[in-house]
């Protein structure tokens, strides 16, 4: 071979290098742009100046010179008693009576029920800092009653506070708690089973026909829409196995709620829709592990399941564990399904188990920005960054848990 | 790994697998006839050989003429390959292993293997030793267990500081020995032994000849290798194979080491080993 066949100059290669390089740069520069495009959308709407109008003036409230926030909860009490309806009373002491409430507890009800401050306009954050004056003077010549402020729509009441008819009041406490019970369910069912199934087929299942026609199955089920897996759930779930569900053959069912529009049904539903993900990443995560490692397992005279217990699974489980990731990022985030099994519309009671009534965040989220006044387009730019916490911090607990198995392995 | 074994009682196994010695003599392992298919493809045919108890067995033979594929068909390890078809008898103490009442789990426990490439597990190194005996159900005390046979593989002084480590900060020399400390481990009659130098240095190749000897005393060794001082220096007996036109391997002769390295009776053999084949 003569030096004449090659071509002795790099240059012209070295720039066909440079120009993918770029376009791979550009490539991620968008993908920044966009993710940062999309918080910068969340934390404008998030906070920011709001003017707020209270039906009774606080100042109005202070009993023998004393404000409000210094009054007892017997003072307090009388003043709820003298201004609210006869009615809401009886209501709220059938909630709990008023002996049992702390102080705290009735001053948030006289603040609600009482005062009842009214968000009349809001502001997004670009606004609030930009246009201070304007907005100053807006709210002189608008709303001469109102006090100008500035609110951070998440906040510690927002995420403890249960769902209520009021935007100033509303909270996602019950959402987050929904999102969690229902998660905890779709996990806790669709890990084994997604597991044992990637390891039937992996390990046991021989290269036949009906084998490879369930694989295909799998992979194509992965790609279906998540509303048809809502109309699966609808009809097994909620229906077919409603004595189940609903918690009727445990004797645990609410009477209230005991149809199979249950936490429990929403778990199994999503449950459905992320195992065929989660069997495909087990799948990968268990042909990955090295073949040399197998033949020393049975080399020993192990097992097939010595091996795959011994030496498949915890090989493959940093793997199996990315597959989980991936799944509780999809299903915390389905909205559809759960809006055909049942999810309500409101809830103001925590779930409190398997069988509650419940909604999820992407529910409520959903259901705020239909709404059209301001206020609840905040309230559910609030709650986004409440389901992006929540779904970065299980996220990661499962890449912290994995990561310790990587490192033992 | 689609091979479904066949799954016996114990006291079926018991049945099948009798104490070598009483049953034949000198002899660890006969083939009859053995032929191999991998699919369509025949890797080897008709071989017809003998291993001494007790003594160390060396396979050569040039590339693919199917070595690896009869080490593996002693322990049932082509079981794992789906493609892989096993004709013929091997006989192991008098018992052929290919019986359809015969656990290959059994014949593993008392086949043992070493591969060409060092594959602890990534556990400890204590762990590494203690693994197969405790999955073998062993009852007596497994701190001993791994000193003696850390000792045994000449290990046991660079280890044993460093028990609870993980076996990958092993060299590769070192994670070799481990290999087949864990392979005696389990007290096998016979350990196969894939080309187990043939990814180190000559210091460490020496140390795992050093290695044979000794467990030669109390094993039946069968060593493939390509290096043909290691089969003159370390081996008793030495089987020559070579590949016919169709590709398909076939033993040549076999017989004591000196005579086929000084008085080889096929010419090829003499080819092969004098440096002149192909
Ligand atoms: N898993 C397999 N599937 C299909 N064919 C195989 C497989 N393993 C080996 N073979 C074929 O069988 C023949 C013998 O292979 P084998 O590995 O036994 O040779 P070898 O003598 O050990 O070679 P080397 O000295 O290079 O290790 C070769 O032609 C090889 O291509
Ligand atoms: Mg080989």
């Amino acid at each position: 071979m003569t030096r004449a066949h090659f071509d002795p100059r790099t240059l012209h290669r070295h720039r066909a290098a440079g120009i993918w390089s770029t376009l791979f740069l550009g490539a991620i520069i968008i993908a920044i742009v966009a993710l940062g495009a999309l918080l910068y959308d969340i934390v404008d709407e998030s906070f920011g100046l709001v003017a707020i109008e209270n039906r009774i003036d606080p100042a109005s409230l202070a009993r023998d010179g004393m404000p409000l926030e210094t009054l007892d909860k017997a003072q307090l009490v009388e003043i709820l008693t003298g201004h609210i309806s006869a009615g809401l009373l009886r209501r709220l002491e059938n909630d709990l009576p008023f002996e049992e409430r702390d102080r705290a507890n009735v001053y948030a009800l006289v603040l609600e029920r009482v005062v009842e401050p009214k968000i009349v306009k809001t502001w997004s954050l670009t606004d609030s800092l930009t246009n201070r004056a304007a907005i100053e003077a807006e709210v002189l010549a608008e709303y001469p009653q109102a006090r100008l402020e500035f609110h951070a729509w998440i906040n510690s009441t927002f995420i403890q506070s249960p769902q209520s008819s009021s935007p100033e009041f509303a909270g996602v406490r019950t959402a987050i708690l929904g999102s969690l019970w229902t998660i905890v369910i779709t996990i806790a069912v669709a890990f084994p089973i997604g597991v044992g199934a990637a390891i039937y087929l992996e390990e046991y299942a021989s290269d036949t026909l009906v084998n490879r026609v369930i694989q295909t199955n799998i992979n194509n089920l992965a790609g279906v829409p998540s509303i048809l897996y809502g109309m699966l759930g609808l009809a097994i779930f909620v229906r077919g196995l409603e004595p189940l569900t609903s918690g009727a053959w445990l004797g645990a069912g609410d009477p209230t709620t005991a149809n199979g529009r249950t936490v429990l049904s929403a778990g199994l539903t999503l449950a459905l829709l992320v195992l065929p993900l989660l069997i495909i990443n087990a799948q990968e995560a268990i042909k990955a592990v090295p073949a040399s490692l197998r033949q020393a397992s049975y080399g020993l005279g192990a097992t097939r399941w010595q091996t795959i217990w011994h030496h498949v699974l915890p090989n493959a489980l940093p793997g199996i564990l990315t597959g989980t990731i991936l799944a509780i990022s999809r299903a915390i985030g389905e909205t559809a399904p759960l809006v055909v099994v049942g999810a309500s519309a409101f809830v103001a009671l925590d779930p409190s188990g398997p069988f509650s009534k419940f909604t999820t965040l992407p529910i409520q989220i959903y259901q705020w920005t239909t709404r059209p006044q301001d206020q609840y387009r905040n309230l559910a730019a609030a709650a986004i960054l409440v389901l992006l916490v929540l779904l970065l911090s299980l996220n990661a607990a499962a890449i912290l848990l994995r990561n310790r198995y990587r490192r033992q392995g | 790994m689609n091979f479904i074994s066949p799954i016996f009682t114990h006291t079926q196994v018991q049945q099948c697998l009798v104490d070598t010695p009483a049953a034949a003599g000198n002899c660890a392992i006969e083939t009859h006839d053995l032929t191999i298919y991998y699919g369509d493809f025949c890797a080897v045919r008709d071989i017809n050989l003998h291993v001494e108890l007790r003594k160390i067995t060396a396979f050569i033979g040039p590339s693919g003429c199917g070595k690896s594929t009869v080490l593996r068909a002693f322990n049932r390890m082509n079981d794992l390959i789906p493609s892989a078809r096993v004709e013929g008898a091997v006989l192991f103490g008098g018992q052929n292993i290919y019986a359809p009442t015969v656990d290959a789990v059994e014949v593993r426990r008392r086949v043992g293997m070493v591969f060409q490439k060092p594959n602890p597990f990534p556990k400890s190194i204590y762990e590494n030793v203690a693994w197969g005996a405790r999955i073998n159900g062993y009852r007596g005390n497994l701190d001993e267990l791994v000193e003696r046979t850390l000792r045994h593989a000449a290990l046991w002084d660079e280890v044993k500081d460093k028990l609870q480590q993980s076996a990958l900060a092993l060299s590769g020399g070192q994670q070799q020995r481990l290999c087949i400390a864990r392979a005696i481990a389990i007290e096998p009659e016979i350990i196969l032994m894939d080309e187990p130098a043939s990814a180190l240095d000559p210091i460490a190749t020496l140390r795992i000849e050093e290695l044979m000897r000794t467990l030669a005393q109390d094993y039946t060794i069968i060593v493939v290798t390509h290096n043909m001082q290691q089969a003159a220096r370390v081996s008793d007996y030495t089987a020559f194979f070579m590949v016919d036109e169709n590709r398909a391997g076939y033993m040549v002769e076999q017989g004591h080491t000196r005579e086929i390295f000084t008085n080889p009776k096929d010419k090829r053999t003499e080819d092969y080993i004098t440096g002149r084949f192909g």
